[in-house]
């Protein structure tokens, strides 16, 4: 990587370069103030930076090579599914059929794309198991959302309006709670028993008739399969609330059991996880909810339908929540998940799970002897170390982070979940080869070792990057959140 | 099953079952109730290679009047515009697509420093203080701005000008009853929203108005009397501004707006189906707190040097959990970068002459239809777009258009039972004189048929 600093591209400007190609205007010319009022002209031009094409291509060139990616190297970010992203779905994506059409216009003119998008509806029920499924959703958390508004409209259409708790596992990612919150909803934690899964004690003591839902993702966000979900679907179903499944794990279980199987009454998938989306850099994804039939007429508007003469929006939908997004979700995303779904098929579905799950354990199997394991059981795609050893020598988690940097790694989720001390949460996903894991593996061993012998090295790590540890705290106390172009004096 | 995303081979896995210390891949799930396993695999299609697949969905993106091979006048929120192809390539280096948020800053540098520069450009454009890094788009973006207002000002009435994007509106209500709060509309008047009556709807326990600057007619709205009208009860002004047009409108960051939203799509942003697209968050430095999603900024490093990171997260989901006033978590980064470099290619200058031209050929195209004979019904400031009164119903119309090669404007009518027959026109800088000619001619033909 790049040693130094890449300047901002507005520290890259200057008066009188272009990088854009317009053509010329091609209708008379009209004084602006002619058919503005004056107080609409802007008076101050936007500092936008002048820079010609080749240093702009520079410039994020520079900053891409600051940057790593799945490409460029070893992922494990726990919870986060970072796969390999088939280009494929780059290249169909990017088809002038499915970039450049308009979401108003008329559907007999985008027949094709209906068709993509209710083939993809069709074959994510079927991978969940559940009834129907909507693609309007942005990310997970807004499924989440959208769902958890679902299952209050069900509840408010029995007239069960007294149920205003949502319970989330202690364990829970942090949009589990804060969807719930956005929905309405007050939130009741529920807690971890000594093997890492929900405590069914403390679950029954919680649930009642003001129980709107259970939140849980299967297998949980420690790796490991709620082996109880019968039961706890039961104790949920048993005081009248709802089910609701977080997908995000969705890459532990595909063919070997299914939300909809498992008594779940509705899920979100994040197909920038699990069906290849891609990441983006933090986005964008794609939250399609599925649902059981109970709760099909609550879906968000308009719902796509096909009849004899093709596909239509069907946006008569009393009982609907209403829309969520504009238009029908990210379809962008939702064209490379279905390249890649079907470039993987049924057996390939089936296979990305197992390997997916073998990796995760075999790594787990490797790293046991030199970091605690606070779950010794099978896991599924993923499973979360503790640092807690290396902390009685000084070295914390995120010091065993900043040093897996100088290997070349984007090192594992941390600190998450909560539920586990120094937690270090590693998925290495089913793309990633034995020669890539057992490399990551070494290198894990060796830091182990390095905590012991010279810790001041994980300590004071990252040593090859191209910037060292940030001062986080005086970000966050003195924000400096854009650029602001020096004045004169203040170069003085 | 041999597949290249898949690279264990039969050895590899026996390797790794025997380290794991099982004798089958089954042992690994058999945590898994009997009663609810999955036997046997999915009915699903089954797989195509690399080559069959392309040729198949080659042909149903065929299927799709585009517009490369449509001449397109629909606008209503979603724009045909000028994509430079630099964009493309940049946002295609794996360095960026294939990354996830940027956690660990040192080697994310470079994710960082780009969003930084959108944050700036977004709040050069917009006149604010500060935007975060992404929403997922304009509508929902919208939405948590009256969740922060609602919030802020711990009021539970929103008003809303029918002259935002009816679909907007509709995201804008699911939000709302979440979070028990009354929208209440703000009827028109002439195709702006109606300030008097605005004033009588105004009291103590609102939370906000919200304006859309163009507006959804392509009226160009009066922000500032709005945003005094709101600030005399201490209520806060929402404006969801095309950042385009902001290039040489007046920013609402200058006519009292108190949160500024919107979509880049104009910038670099391909149309999509509607998605994903790129929502922005622009505010003031007193709400700074209260913004959702991620925001980065500058620090400095152990040596010193000047670096960036993700700040200011005791406001997100991660750390406030059911606390937070807002559950985004990915947003649309990519997009950000995509616009980040549109926004860059265009310039100080670009932006202006694109949105110069887009008003110029709207003006023309307004002038045309004139003398052609049709009313335009709204005579305020326009931007791109313009409302027109069509004999008969639009759907025929633009039938007969699509048959020309045409992709007409959007009906009014599906959203308003006043504007039957009214068809809103968009014109951006793409169409050229000849197209705008041609529609007026067609439709002009079509009138007196
Ligand atoms: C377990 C879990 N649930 C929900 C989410 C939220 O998904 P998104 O970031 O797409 O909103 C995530 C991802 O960060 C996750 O890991």
């Amino acid at each position: 990587m790049h040693k130094e600093n890449q300047p901002l591209v507005f520290e890259l400007s200057k008066e009188g370069r272009v990088g854009y190609s317009l053509s010329e205007l091609d209708v008379p010319e009209v004084e602006l103030s002619s058919i503005l009022p004056t107080e609409f002209i802007r008076q101050e031009e936007a500092e936008l930076p002048e820079l010609s094409e080749l240093d702009i291509m520079r410039h994020y060139t520079a900053l891409s090579r600051r940057n790593h990616g799945v490409d460029s190297g070893f992922y494990p970010l726990g919870s986060c599914t970072m796969k390999y992203n088939p280009k494929i779905n780059e290249s169909v994506a990017r088809f002038p059929g499915f970039a450049n059409i308009h979401p108003l216009q008329d559907e007999k003119t985008v027949q094709g794309a209906l068709a993509l998008m209710y083939d993809l509806q069709q074959q994510l029920v079927e991978i969940t198991g559940m009834d129907e499924v909507t693609l309007q959703p942005a990310a997970g958390a807004h499924g989440e959302w959208t769902a958890l508004r679902m299952i209050r409209a069900f509840h408010e259409a029995n007239g069960d309006y007294q149920r205003t708790k949502v319970i989330v596992p202690d364990s829970a990612h942090g949009t589990n709670p804060a969807s719930a919150s956005v929905a309405g909803f007050n939130i009741v934690t529920v807690k971890s028993d000594e093997n890492g899964l929900v405590d069914l004690e403390d679950l029954r003591k919680v649930v009642g008739s003001d129980t709107a839902a259970l939140m849980l993702t299967n297998p949980n966000t420690l790796g490991l399969f709620e082996e109880h979900i019968l039961e706890i679907a039961e104790i949920i179903h048993g005081v009248g609330g709802k089910v609701y499944y977080d997908g995000a794990n969705l890459n532990a279980v595909m063919s070997k059991v299914r939300p909809g199987d498992m008594g779940f009454d509705c899920v979100h998938l994040n197909l920038h996880k699990t069906f290849t989306g891609p990441h983006g850099g933090g986005g964008p994804g794609s939250g399609p909810v599925g649902v059981k039939t109970d709760m099909i007429p609550f879906l968000p508007k308009p719902v796509l339908v096909k009849t004899a003469d093709g596909y239509h929006f069907d946006g008569d939908r009393p009982q609907s929540i209403g829309r969520v997004k504009p238009y029908y979700g990210n379809f962008g995303i939702n064209v490379r998940a279905y390249t890649y779904i079907r470039s993987m098929g049924p057996d390939g579905l089936k296979a990305v799970t197992e390997n997916a799950v073998i990796n995760a354990n075999y790594m787990m199997r490797r790293l046991q002897p030199y970091y605690e394991l606070p779950y010794d059981r099978h896991c599924k795609h993923e499973f979360v170390l503790s640092g807690s050893r290396q902390k009685k020598l000084g070295v914390r988690t995120l010091d065993i982070a900043k040093r897996l940097l100088d290997f070349g790694y984007h090192p594992p989720t941390t600190y998450f979940p909560l539920n586990v001390e120094e937690g270090l949460m590693i998925e290495p996903t089913e793309t990633e080869s034995k020669e890539t894991l057992d490399a990551f593996c070494d290198a894990m061993i060796q830091i182990a070792k390095e905590a012991e012998e010279t810790p001041e090295i994980v300590q004071e790590a990252p040593h090859t990057t191209v910037i060292k540890r940030l001062d986080e705290t005086r970000a966050a106390r003195h924000p400096v959140l854009r650029y602001v172009k020096p004045t004169e004096t203040a170069e003085i | 099953m041999k597949h290249r995303y898949l690279p264990m081979t039969e050895q590899d896995q026996q390797e790794m079952l025997k380290v794991i210390g099982v004798s089958s891949v089954d042992e690994l799930f058999a945590d898994i109730p009997e009663k609810v396993r999955f036997k046997g695999e999915y009915h699903i299609k089954p797989a195509k290679s690399e080559s069959a697949l392309l040729k198949e969905l080659t042909q149903l993106a065929k299927q799709n009047a585009n517009s490369d091979e449509y001449i397109s006048f629909l606008g209503a929120g979603v724009y045909d515009h000028y994509k430079p192809v630099i964009v493309d390539h940049v946002i295609s280096r794996s360095e960026f697509y294939t990354a996830y948020t940027p956690y660990q800053p040192e080697i994310s540098q470079g994710e960082l420093q780009a969003i930084f520069e959108f944050q700036t450009m977004i709040a050069e454009l917009t006149g604010m203080d500060l935007a975060n890094s992404s929403m997922y788009d304009g509508g929902t973006a919208l939405a948590e701005a009256g969740m922060l207002a609602a919030g802020q000002t711990r009021r539970k009435k929103i008003l809303v000008s029918e002259a935002i994007h009816p679909i907007s509106q509709d995201v804008v209500k699911t939000y709302a009853y979440g979070q028990s709060i009354d929208i209440v509309n703000v009827p028109l008047k002439d195709g702006v929203t109606d300030l008097e009556a605005l004033n009588t709807l105004i009291d103590k326990e609102t939370a906000a108005v919200m304006v859309q600057y163009p507006n959804f007619y392509g009226q160009i709205e009066n922000v500032q009397a709005v945003s005094d009208a709101i600030h005399a009860v201490k209520g806060l002004s929402i404006v969801s501004a095309n950042p385009l047009a902001l290039a040489i409108l007046t920013p609402p960051g200058k006519m009292g707006a108190d949160i500024t939203v919107g979509d880049a799509q104009p910038f670099g942003i391909p149309e999509s189906f509607g998605g994903p697209h790129c929502g922005y968050f622009a505010t003031t430095s007193k709400l700074m707190r209260k913004v959702p999603g991620r925001l980065v900024g500058e620090t400095v490093d152990e040596e010193g040097r000047r670096g960036y990171v993700l700040t200011l997260q005791a406001r997100e989901q991660h750390i406030r959990r059911e606390k937070a006033t807002s559950n985004i978590c990915s947003n649309q980064a990519l997009n950000a970068l995509a616009a980040s470099v549109a926004m860059t290619a265009l310039g100080k200058k670009g932006v202006q002459e694109m949105a110069k031209q887009n008003i110029l050929k709207t003006h023309y195209a307004k002038t045309a239809f004139e003398k052609a004979g049709f009313k335009v019904p709204f005579q305020g400031a326009h931007f791109n777009e313009i409302v027109v009164k069509v004999d008969g119903s639009v759907e025929a119309v633009n039938n007969t258009l699509f048959e020309k090669g045409i992709i007409g404007g959007f009906d009014l009518g599906k959203v308003s039972p006043e504007l039957q027959g009214h068809i809103l026109i968009a014109v951006t800088e793409q169409r050229t004189k000849e197209e705008i000619d041609a529609l007026v001619q067609e439709m002009g033909a079509l009138q007196h048929a």
